[in-house]
């Protein structure tokens, strides 16, 4: 009896390798939170004291005008950036939207063997292309192609930073709304086809109903993807600070604007806690976009 | 096979007491899931207005048989079949059957309840929307059509104040009975059900036989059970197949008494399945 009792609380070498695994597991599982807490903190104490104190609010969101660097006078309207920001995204997702559900219903509902797993591969990888390089190719293809296609003087415009960017939100779209489509059990599919549905009223009247709260959270990240990507569309929007009137009109975005700039400004000055206050909206931004769509997702799962 | 056809017509006089007509005949139907073959050579007529329950150990063919009716087994890609199942005079095998308007007649019952995750309205309405409006939809008839659809399958009464309420949300015995009334409103000839009751509990198990007898004469219901208690309670014919193969049929009150075969008794005394 008592050998039994020691067997049970001996300490060998699997009972301190249970235990760290588990304390590496834990503290690699909260990183994530104290991460985003501290970055929160971070942008926040750099640019929260420059936007309550120095910082017009009215003009920051209702002036075009966004010059920090003016000698005589610096101002800090946000709203030209806010319109870049919202017309690029706004016409990637009018691109990336159709790619992404069609391509998503292709290979979730279509495709089958191997092609549904090169496709799924293909995507993937898609989605690992570097942004500068998406950038890159609309600096110097899609530039020439838009001015040539539309006679425009200049093809870096919302046009091209729009397609660049639903090209390159396209892949996780289509990622999470293949995932949504596979969700809906196969039991809807063969009770609707039971029924005589062809396979379009199948997917229209009976899939895509069903798998709607994922499809909306795909959209969502696609949109929130649009908002934070920096790179690609400060190459392709032509970067000059502008409300656009047309999809042929360069902007320049709120993520551009923060990269462009950074880099030059004092630690510390108006400049500095401006760019940080654009990181403060960005933030907030896209973390209720994320948040959006993450409860949408948990709402399926609830019904 | 001579002696089976006497006996089929003695079933029909004296079961359904309508007509002799037959709604499915299976000639020589043989069928093959890749290289494995599920049915060999499987003769079997199903009768006009009455019901007929397909009996028989796991695996022996009921279900293939089943789904081969309305061939939703096509939806797997890799069957073959040989040999002809008619439905209402024409051969459903042949390529140019409109699978939609085959699956209008033939209406299909699964194992599991399976309404789609709309409200109940959706749901009944679901088959007529498919198949009957085109262009301009009429709320007024769809609402009566609704309705007669839910009170045939004796649900109206307790869904009638929330037929906007989700499907997916109803009780077992209730979905199974709202799969059914989804079919009724494109007025289908043959009823399909594969196992209809082995999801549900024992008073759910009674109130969808209850509702299956209720629809006797209505339509022509060809149910697949497990439940040899069931197939004597609530089917007029009853047919035992074994290992892909048409063993016996014959009227349900015979069958159980006086089998003709010996692997039929031994299966209905429970020697094995």
């Amino acid at each position: 009896m008592a050998r039994s009792a020691e067997a049970i609380d001996e300490r060998n070498l699997a009972w301190y390798l249970d235990r760290a695994v588990r304390v590496f597991v834990f503290v690699g599982g909260i990183s994530a939170i104290v991460l985003i807490i501290g970055i929160f903190v971070f942008i926040t104490r750099e640019g929260l004291e420059f936007a309550t104190t120095t910082l017009n609010i009215k003009e920051f969101f209702t002036s075009p005008r966004w010059a920090p660097t003016s000698e005589t006078r610096p101002t800090y309207g946000a709203l030209a950036l806010i319109a870049g920001t919202v017309s690029v995204t706004g016409t990637a997702m009018i691109v990336a939207i159709p790619f992404s559900l069609g391509a998503a219903i292709y290979i979730a509902e279509f495709a089958t063997g191997k092609t549904r797993e090169v496709l799924k591969v293909l995507v993937e990888m898609l989605a690992a292309i570097p942004s500068v390089v998406w950038g890159f190719i609309g600096l110097s293809i899609m530039n020439g192609i838009i001015i040539q296609l539309f006679n425009v003087p200049i093809g870096l415009n919302v046009l091209n930073a729009g397609v660049i960017l639903g090209l390159m939100a396209a892949p996780i779209m289509t990622t999470i709304a293949e995932d949504a489509l596979k969700a809906v059990p196969d039991d809807y599919r063969q009770a609707a086809e039971a029924m005589g549905a062809t396979r379009w009223q199948v997917i229209f009247k009976v899939v895509l109903p069903a798998a709607r709260n994922g499809l909306v959270s795909a959209v969502l990240l696609g949109v929130g993807r649009g908002f934070g990507e920096t790179m690609a569309v400060l190459m392709a929007s032509g970067h000059s600070i502008n409300i656009p009137d047309s999809v042929f009109d360069s902007v320049r975005a709120l993520t551009a604007t923060i990269a462009a700039e950074l880099g030059e400004t004092a630690v510390g000055s108006d400049h500095y806690g401006a760019l940080f206050t654009l990181g403060i909206m960005l933030f907030v931004v896209t973390f209720i976009i994320n948040l959006t769509a993450d409860l949408v997702v948990r709402g399926i799962k609830k019904r | 096979m001579e002696q089976g056809v006497g006996m089929e017509n003695q079933a029909v006089n004296d079961a359904a007491g309508n007509s002799d007509d037959v709604a499915i005949r299976v000639q020589q139907l043989s069928l093959w899931y890749g290289t494995f073959q599920a049915l060999f050579d499987v003769d079997f007529d199903v009768k006009r207005g009455i019901i007929t329950s397909l009996i028989g150990p796991s695996g022996c063919g009921k279900s293939t048989l089943l789904r081969t009716v309305n061939r939703i087994n096509d939806r797997l890609g890799y069957v073959r079949t040989t040999g002809s199942v008619e439905v209402l005079g024409k051969n459903i095998l042949d390529e140019d059957v409109a699978l939609p308007q085959l699956r209008k007649e033939v209406g299909m019952v699964f194992q599991r309840p399976n309404p789609f995750p709309l409200s109940i309205r959706d749901n009944v309405l679901f088959g007529y929307n498919l198949h009957e409006a085109s262009g301009r939809r009429d709320k007024g008839n769809e609402d009566d059509l609704a309705e007669a659809a839910l009170r045939k399958v004796l649900l109206w009464d307790e869904v009638k104040d929330r037929l906007d309420q989700k499907a997916t949300e109803l009780s077992l015995e209730e979905q199974q009975k709202l799969c059914i009334a989804r079919l009724i409103p494109v007025k289908p000839q043959v009823l399909l059900m594969d196992e209809p009751c082995s999801a549900l509990d024992p008073a759910a198990t009674e109130a969808i036989e209850e509702l299956i007898w209720e629809l006797r004469g209505q339509f022509t219901i060809l149910i697949v059970t497990h439940n040899m208690a069931q197939a004597r309670r609530a089917s007029d014919e009853c047919a035992f197949m074994l290992m892909g193969k048409m063993v016996e049929h014959g009227q349900t009150s015979e069958m159980f008494v006086t089998p003709e075969h010996k692997e039929t008794a031994d299966y209905i005394e429970g020697r094995y399945g």
